[in-house]
């Protein structure tokens, strides 16, 4: 692993991308490693753009700035892509994940013509056929951490599995969807 | 020592009050005061505390109750970030001169206008000649230590004034970082309870809170507040002498970083400090003797001692989170630059504006500001010395 790995989130308010970064940061500690979860907040409302970050180190994180050069981008939303410079600053051995039910031409073709390291995650199919609803977070986490690296994904499967007994102690029934819809991630993407 | 864990700043100083277990929170419960309150109405709630929580209508009250609960010999916190500490203004003012040892919370944030909810210090640094004491920190891990800390500096018998333990908004308040939280009996047992020798509450000695003073006695009562303040340096040092024992973690008035042989400083307060040690490192690894001297404790203000970490350094940027509208810079470098002149420094000096409403503050950013002290020694120009750092339209006020 790089000395750091720095992620940026871009998703829509309300879509639990900021969620998505702090489940990240809460599974990465378990790891023992140093981990850094923060959103960035603007006037926020229901659907407006939204960034988060993550910074995953062996070492302690001192910065506390936004992420500008990010190794990987997570897309949660792929309207974005009209809204949002999404690859701005992107390294060039880093790479773009990104909730799409697209073709990898037309994502290409949106993203202007982008050649780098691409991943496609069809969040919305595994959410429909996992917990019945779209909730596009959970699949874009397991998605983070499996083209991350950042932990082993049997480590990873019980670390949420026991986060999600704490988050939904008042509704036991969400927890198999959503342990179902990290498998169905994990195992999605080559 | 502790037991490592993860955690935002707001939790991890909500923690540190449920581990104190204060008597009585009074708190404004919704924006634009912080998530901590509804942590510890939430462990209230859930009996993991029995704190009375009091959710009042305003910060004017909220302060206002606290001065109450404190002068009637209840331990109070109460918390709160940008213009609820303006709306508590006038009583700031009351319950220090009260002399009473209870402890604010805050978030550092912007104040209106233009409206914003982001990190700058503008207003913990409104409320720095209220007679109170005040605490940053770079960390959530220094938050937290912070609040453990706060009482036994406020309480002790030759201070006995209110305290303001500050963090930055949303950079530490909101981001999940690691943290090493110590065991809840370990807390109580270093804070302990709390046994005021006056209060109202206590019929054998009735006494009087808050009495008119002619001017006969007021000023004295100013001197004597003061001394109090001035006895913080003292304490302080103590308390966090015997933190270290149960903690591991070493605390001082102010944190030198790479300050032996440094020739270039950065003054710094709060979590762009972590950003600028960074920025010190990567200079160091080019051979440029660069530090980083961060702000812990800003009232009482370490003047001898910052500047006696500074004697040998060629040039100081004195970092303001704040836009003290002077027309000659903010309020820490007013007080940095007064505090090299009467040590006889023979250093120069400039004061940056930085981070206004959460303007982002880059490795690159602190970079900038080191070069700038570079060219200033090696041309013995000083130039600009109110300047502002990361303006859009142009670099330089």
């Amino acid at each position: 692993m790089k000395d750091m790995i720095e992620i940026r989130w871009h998703g829509r308010g309300g879509q639990g991308a900021k969620t998505a970064a702090l489940l990240l940061t809460d599974v990465v500690f378990q790891t023992g490693k140093y981990v850094q979860g923060f959103p960035e907040y603007g006037p926020e409302r229901m659907g407006a753009p939204i960034t988060a970050y993550n910074r995953i180190s062996d070492r302690e994180i001192r910065v506390h700035s936004n992420i500008y050069e990010p190794d990987y981008v997570i897309v949660v939303d792929s309207s974005l892509l009209h809204v949002a410079d999404v690859l701005a600053g992107l390294k060039e051995d880093g790479a773009l994940i990104i909730n799409t039910e697209d073709s990898e031409e037309e994502v290409r073709r949106q993203l202007g013509g982008y050649q780098g390291r691409l991943y496609m995650v069809d969040a919305k199919k595994i959410s429909l056929a996992t917990l019945g609803k779209y909730f596009p977070n959970t699949p874009m986490l397991a998605a983070a951490v499996k083209i991350t690296g950042v932990m082993d994904e049997a480590e990873f499967l019980s670390a949420m599995e026991e986060s999600f007994q704490h988050k939904f102690a008042k509704k036991p029934e969400v927890i198999e969807g959503n342990m179902k819809a990290l498998r169905m991630t994990l195992e999605s993407i080559q | 020592m502790g037991k490592k864990d993860r955690m935002s700043g707001n939790e991890a100083v909500a923690n540190a009050l449920r581990q104190i277990n204060p008597d009585v929170m009074p708190a404004f419960p919704i924006t634009p005061s912080t998530e901590i309150p509804q942590f510890m109405a939430t462990f209230a709630a859930n009996g993991l505390i029995d704190t009375e929580f009091i959710p009042v209508e305003s910060e004017h009250s909220s302060m206002s109750a606290s001065i109450g609960a404190e002068a009637a010999g209840a331990r109070t916190v109460t918390a709160t970030s940008s213009c609820g500490l303006a709306f508590m203004w006038e009583e700031l003012f009351i319950a220090a001169s009260n002399r009473l040892p209870l402890a604010l919370t805050l978030v550092n944030r912007a104040l209106s206008g233009p409206i914003n909810i982001n990190c700058d210090h503008s207003d913990s640094m409104g409320a720095r000649d209220a007679g109170w004491i005040q605490l940053y920190a770079e960390t959530n891990q220094e938050a937290y230590d912070n609040m453990i800390m706060a009482y036994r500096i406020a309480e002790h018998k030759d201070v006995r004034l209110p305290i303001m333990i500050c963090q930055d908004g949303f950079i530490t308040s909101h981001a999940v970082m690691n943290i090493e939280v110590l065991e809840d009996d370990v807390v109580k047992k270093f804070v302990g309870d709390y046994a005021p020798d006056d209060y109202l509450l206590n019929k054998e000695r009735p006494m009087a809170v808050g009495p008119y003073a002619v001017s006969g006695f007021y000023m004295e009562a100013k001197r004597q507040q003061a001394e109090a303040l001035r006895n913080v340096k003292r304490v302080a040092l103590e308390v966090a002498a015997e933190y270290e024992q149960i903690s591991g973690r070493k605390y001082g008035l102010f944190e030198e970083y790479r300050m032996e042989d440094a020739e270039y400083a950065v003054v710094i307060i709060g979590s762009a400090a972590g950003t600028a040690k960074d920025a010190v490192d990567r200079l160091r690894d080019e051979g440029i003797k660069a530090g980083v001297i961060k702000i812990r404790f800003f009232r009482p203000f370490p003047a001898a001692e910052i500047t006696a970490a500074l004697k040998n350094v060629k040039a100081v940027a004195v970092m303001d989170r704040c836009e003290g509208f002077s027309d000659h810079g903010g309020p820490l470098g007013a007080d940095m630059i007064s505090a090299m002149y009467q040590a006889n420094l023979n250093a120069y000096a400039v004061n940056y504006i930085y981070g206004l409403g959460g303007r982002d503050v880059k490795v690159e950013s602190i970079l900038e500001v080191f070069a700038a002290l570079q060219e200033i020694v090696s041309t013995g120009k000083v130039g600009e010395t109110y300047r502002y750092l990361g303006l859009r339209d142009r670099k330089d006020a």
